[in-house]
């Protein structure tokens, strides 16, 4: 048998992916300031789940946390992937909702809030399927009106990813930070194997999976800003940094022109390889590298 | 889904509440709060139907050995007794710490 041979850091790392959902909301903030908002024992649970059969969970698997993170006002707001598949439904999408729409309020009201959102979500949850969707508007509007005062930061570290549309939530952030173990996409692979048939995607092989929705890919591909370890002290510094560094001079969702010139040097009518589909970081916007200290603002003005 | 209620007694005060575990496949959630002394109660919402008998024997043994005054609440997505019996537990020993 091959010998396995793990790096010090490695195994000394702390995992923030290891983490439950609420401990990794509870990790970001200043020690002892993260508050919990509407959580379990407040059962605010999905009233549709139990009357298909399926047992609801007392937070709805979103964890809604307030306090400070670098010494400003924040709230977190993580999804518990092992529920639902971290899917939004009423009531998840109802307190993200909610939190973003009370930050927006107090920095209006002259104290800047920023925003940080744990996607470990498939997206809409089925069973709640117009009301997810309903929710998803809803969100995507909240964020776009929080982004013009304090960064919307998405972080999607988990395999379980970012998917469906919380993938879309995720893009109107303002700054979207990833884990090679994370996942992002619109159509997941499962999704794109029932609809199309395996021979289009075999769902089941892990490394095209990966090297299509993977963080390094979609990193690569400018769809990502900052790529870090699965690291607790690299996730929280990461997270720090960009909220003292504050709103981005231009949003992701407002460079069309740069996206769609990536998609118009693409020929359909070839087969790609994923290694192929990548942009270098000389031609985005934004060019954050993995592990490096982020860009200052005069940096990003020099594209 | 189906949902039973236990009774025990119960004579022992208990400080804090508790909440741990997740209604993933094979996992549960338990909340565990306070009540007055005299019975403890035990609310179970499970999604896998015709379990009750082994819901009680779990219960039977867990209250066997435990005498906190607290109700419990379970959402169970399908653990097993074993998975159940550490949860109950996880939340004790999250009480009291």
């Amino acid at each position: 048998m091959r010998e396995v041979i793990f790096s010090r850091e490695y195994l000394q790392r702390r995992s923030f992916i290891e983490l439950s959902a609420r401990d990794r909301a509870e990790s970001l903030f200043d020690s002892g300031t993260g508050r919990e908002l509407a959580g379990p024992f407040d059962r605010i649970e999905s009233p549709w789940l139990a009357m298909q059969g399926v047992t609801p969970q007392a937070d709805d698997g979103c964890i809604v946390m307030r306090g400070t993170i670098a010494g400003q006002r924040a709230v977190v707001i993580a999804f518990n992937g092992a529920f639902q598949g971290g899917g939004i439904g009423e009531v998840s999408g109802a307190k993200l909702t909610t939190a973003l729409d009370l930050a927006c309020r107090d920095s209006e009201n002259g104290q800047p809030t920023s925003a940080v959102l744990l996607l470990e979500t498939g997206g809409v949850r089925l069973q709640e399927a117009n009301l997810g969707l309903a929710a998803v508007a809803e969100i995507i509007s909240s964020i776009i009106a929080l982004r013009r005062y304090a960064p919307v930061i998405s972080v999607i570290a988990g395999p379980v990813g970012c998917f469906g549309g919380m993938s879309l939530t995720a893009g109107v952030s303002s700054y979207i930070v990833m884990t090679p173990e994370g996942r992002l996409g619109l159509n997941g692979p499962e999704v794109i194997e029932e609809e199309s048939g395996v021979e289009e995607f075999d769902a089941s092989d892990r490394a095209l999976t990966w090297s299509i929705y993977g963080g390094q890919q979609r990193y690569n591909q400018g769809l990502v800003d900052i790529l870090v370890d699965d690291d607790i002290d690299q996730v929280i510094k990461t997270v720090q940094e960009l909220i003292t560094k504050g709103v981005p001079p231009r949003n992701r969702s407002e460079q069309v022109d740069v996206y769609r010139s990536h998609i118009a040097a693409l020929d359909p009518s070839t087969k790609w390889n994923p290694a192929d589909v990548s942009w270098s970081a000389a031609s985005l916007a934004r060019p954050i590298g993995r592990n490096q200290e982020v860009a200052s603002n005069e940096e990003e003005h020099n594209q | 889904m189906e949902q039973f209620e236990f009774k025990y007694p119960a004579k022992r005060k208990v400080l804090r509440r508790a909440h741990v575990g997740v209604v993933g496949s094979g996992d549960l959630e338990v909340l565990l709060e306070p009540t007055e002394i005299g019975a403890a109660s035990v609310l179970v919402r499970t999604s896998v139907d015709g379990f009750k008998d082994n819901w009680k024997a779990v219960l039977d043994r867990f209250f066997g050995q435990y005498d906190g005054a607290v109700h419990i609440e379970i959402n169970d997505a399908g653990a097993t007794p074993g998975a159940v019996y550490l949860r109950l537990q996880q939340a004790v020993e999250a009480s009291e710490s």
